[in-house]
């Protein structure tokens, strides 16, 4: 019965969605105040019917409903709770509604958050959100069932990937949704203001907290998606520029651009088309992520359920949805220029350039991504682009950035003492170029892009620092006003201090854990000893040790620096009965300085005691979580700011906000 | 030139949608990317021999030059697949009119060493590829791979994994007589 009633709100909430389509958007071209409300009400009753939708398919795993075929498929009555609540959105189908409902909530939380927007720009949102719905809800409905019967229901489910039973695995997607599907309403807001034919300061100023929420959503979806993959699939890497990941790191960088150009049209009115190109595209590249995924057009290393028939429908939703929306950007775009000059040397010129870098960056990863396909089709070659073509490429391009990124946020809008400004940079870079010659001297040896991007990180933190400083004068003499001058800083002043500080930071921990990192994969006996970066692992033994779902065989590994016991790792090989599937388990011991990350592999000669024990040393890892943590608070620090939660400069809502201080 | 350029996005687009649709309807697995060297010579390098053994290395030369066929073989110390097929590449020694080389693929030194001494060393040539980028170039993806090129230095065939795996050894041999008749 609940799986029905699932089915029936879905099918319900389709109804609902098309509604919202049609109506409101003409109302907003006819000028009728009722038929645009109805958004409101039906944005919130979309997001309710797909909630019921989602609960019943969530209750259905809780319960062990093994009448349905999701739940058979990716559930096992054996599975600890957590994951049986994660199994929800672990399938394609599952993912799929997890999706849908994000979308819906994001329309509901715009007819909640939006009370100051224009009736007809939100009325003209929504619709093109509920656009986007129906297109996903009718893929559901049509090709992807989650709520579809089986006439002899199995005894039990056949479980769940064992390497997805994992809690950094069961957070990644939903994170990495709000991300992608956060995009969506960015880009309605995009395709509203096309239709509508004005993108102002006001626009920018709406879109930017919508885009700040998906973009915070994105960085701790992929973090947590890399973090990951580091310690689950014992390869002892967070990065391996597999497509999927390429898929979701190119909506990253765009979303990126995308933040500090709406910045410029905000605060200055210039970049509008550009501005709306990036939303557009940024929500293109999420769609395109998942068409890819979704549809195995690409070889990966996520190994995820391919069916030709959905990836036509997907490439479908996705061609008019692109080609569309780009086709009113190429129509209406031309009409829009203007805005305030600048100068060469100034603030704008300073985001175009990190602008320039970010979407060259993107495009370089969706060539490299796509290049295999190209060939493909047109010279009949194989071939897979690897780390070495996305390193050298992506490389060079980050180090521009960073230097730029040190650099902007000291220029004034409009026009920037180039010279004042470079006077005051010297000690940072000559501190830079210290840490570098420091870094090389350590580290003879090492590739020379590490080294650079040493430079560039230090250079990068040190510039962030010190304009933090200037800007709420540090040094000054009263200190005891140090904080109120802090406090009286805009919010998102020191979110941007944060989320860039948090960039060098977590380029000092790619570098690390790239270039300096070592490696020993050898056979290993008890009581054989092996000797990495200082310190020393001795194989105590195997022992046989029994999980709820699962059989493991876990190394006893005593960790000694310097003859003095460190820790004890124990890295596992597990074997998954039900789905019979191994996976190991990583032991790591983390330092700031650094991860000792251990890994044991199947038993290397049949009869033999002997195990492939694999030890890795990744120096400054953590830095790489850190620096995320920093970027994603600096997020939220800028999300807090109340300019953003007041909305536009506009008289009446200065006037109400001062009627509630007031009151 | 501006309405011109507000169209390139929706061109691209289009252009990409129209590799995706043939990439889906194409008959086609992504997931075999084979042949890429197969019919082409062999990629250029030159390796310092494992240090602390004898024996000078292995170039792509040595490969080219050898007038007869080659089998290349890539393996390392700490993979399972390359214990079990280690006897068969001594078979592969003791045939006549082919020689055997090894690409030691990510190994410390005292490993390969090591391992060597105690299985047995087939290969006439070995190279250390300390840092796997050789091995990149040969397109591996994985030990052990085994490659066999003929006399005038094209690669004509690959197998991945062990040669161990059924059927896989005749399909070698069948490769080496075919490559020496060529």
């Amino acid at each position: 019965m609940i799986p029905e009633i699932g089915h029936f709100a879905l099918t319900l909430a389709l109804f609902v969605a098309i509604f919202q389509s049609v109506v409101p958007v003409a109302g907003a071209s006819l000028h009728n105040a009722r038929w645009m409300q109805t958004a409101d009400a039906t944005a919130k009753i979309q997001f309710i019917l797909i909630g019921v939708a989602f609960g019943a398919l969530m209750w259905s795993f809780i319960v062990g409903d093994y009448s349905v075929l999701n739940v058979v498929e990716n559930s096992h009555s054996l599975k600890p709770m957590i994951y049986k609540v994660a199994a929800t959105w672990g399938s394609h189908e599952g993912s799929l509604l997890l999706w849908v409902l994000i979308l819906a909530a994001f329309g509901a939380a715009v007819t909640m958050r939006g009370a100051n927007l224009p009736a007809s720009l939100k009325a003209r949102t929504l619709s093109v959100q509920a656009w986007i719905t129906v297109g996903f809800v009718f893929f559901m409905l049509l090709t992807s069932n989650p709520f579809e019967r089986l006439a002899v229901p199995p005894l039990d489910g056949q479980d769940l990937n064992p390497l997805l039973q994992d809690i950094g695995l069961a957070l990644h997607p939903p994170l990495l949704y709000l991300g992608y599907v956060g995009f969506s309403i960015v880009f309605s807001f995009a395709v509203a203001a096309l239709l509508e034919g004005r993108v102002d300061a006001a626009w920018a100023r709406w879109v930017r907290p919508w885009t700040l929420a998906a973009w915070i959503f994105l960085t701790a979806g992929i973090a947590l998606g890399s973090w990951w993959a580091y310690y689950e699939l014992g390869w002892g890497g967070w990065w391996f520029w597999d497509p999927v990941e390429n898929v979701s790191f190119m909506p990253w960088l765009l979303g990126t651009a995308l933040l500090h150009s709406a910045i410029v049209t905000e605060k200055r009115g210039s970049f509008q088309s550009w501005t709306v190109l990036l939303a557009i595209l940024t929500f293109s590249l999420s769609l395109m992520g998942t068409f890819i995924v979704r549809s195995g057009l690409l070889t990966s290393v996520h190994a995820f359920a391919v069916d030709p028939e959905r990836g036509i429908y997907i490439l479908a939703m996705f061609s008019v949805t692109v080609v569309g929306s780009l086709a009113l950007f190429a129509w209406r775009a031309p009409q829009m220029e203007g805005g305030g000059l600048f100068a060469p040397i100034s603030r704008e010129a300073g985001l175009l350039l990190n602008n320039l870098f970010l979407s060259v960056g993107a495009a370089v990863v969706l060539i490299g991504t796509l290049y295999p396909l190209f060939l493909e089709a047109l010279a009949d070659e194989k071939i897979s682009v690897g780390p070495p073509f996305f390193n050298s490429s992506f490389g060079p391009l980050s180090l521009g950035l960073l230097v730029i990124m040190g650099i902007g946020p000291h220029l004034s809008w409009k026009r920037a003492d180039l010279r004042g400004v470079m006077s005051r940079l010297r000690t940072v870079a000559l501190l830079a170029l210290f840490a570098g010659l420091g870094v090389w001297y350590l580290q003879t040896g090492g590739p020379v892009m590490a080294v650079l991007a040493i430079v560039g990180a230090v250079w990068l933190g040190l510039n962030t620092l010190l304009e933090w400083g200037r800007r709420v004068r540090l040094f000054d003499w009263s200190l005891v006003d140090l904080w109120r001058r802090i406090r009286s800083q805009p919010r998102a002043a020191h979110g941007m201090t944060l989320a860039h500080l948090g960039l060098a930071v977590c380029i000092i921990g790619f570098v690390g854990s790239s270039a300096w990192k070592k490696e020993i994969v050898s056979f290993a006996e008890v009581g054989d000893t092996f000797e990495v970066a200082g310190y020393s692992l001795e194989l105590q033994g195997v022992t046989n040790v029994t999980g709820p779902n699962y059989t493991a065989q876990r190394a006893i590994l005593q960790v000694r620096r310097n003859e003095k016991p460190v820790t004890v790792l124990t890295p596992e090989r597990r074997y998954y009965e039900v789905a019979e599937t191994q996976t190991t388990e990583a032991a790591i011991n983390s330092t700031l300085a650094g991860d000792l990350y251990a890994t044991l592999s199947v038993v290397a000669r049949d009869g033999a005691n002997e195990w492939t024990l694999r030890i890795i040393y990744e120096p400054l890892v953590g830095f790489i979580w850190g620096g995320v943590f920093l970027l994603v608070s600096g997020g939220l620090m800028s999300l807090s700011d109340r300019r953003l939660r007041v909305g536009a400069p506009r008289r009446s809502a200065k006037v109400t906000d001062i009627a509630k201080v007031t009151a | 030139m501006i309405r011109l350029l507000a169209f390139l996005p929706v061109v691209i687009a289009l252009g990409l949608g129209a590799f995706m649709l043939w990439g889906l309807t194409g008959d086609r697995d992504p997931s075999d990317r084979p042949s890429a060297l197969m019919g082409h010579t062999v990629p250029a390098f030159d390796l310092e021999g494992i240090d602390g053994m004898d024996g000078p290395g292995l170039s792509s030369d040595d490969i080219s030059d050898a007038g007869q066929p080659v089998v290349v073989n890539i393996f390392a110390s700490w993979c399972g697949p390359c214990r079990q097929e280690h006897p068969l590449l001594e078979t592969v020694a003791a045939m006549s009119g082919v020689s055997i080389v090894g690409i030691n693929y990510k190994n410390e030194a005292f490993q390969a060493r090591r391992w060597l001494a105690e299985m047995g060393n087939p290969f006439h040539k070995i190279g250390a590829d300390l840092d796997g980028r050789v091995s990149l170039d040969w397109g591996v993806t994985g030990v052990p791979e085994t490659f066999v090129i003929n006399a005038e230095g094209v690669i004509v065939y690959r197998h991945t994994g062990s040669l161990a795996e059924p059927g896989a050894f005749d399909a070698l041999k069948g490769a080496i007589v075919a490559a020496g008749q060529s």
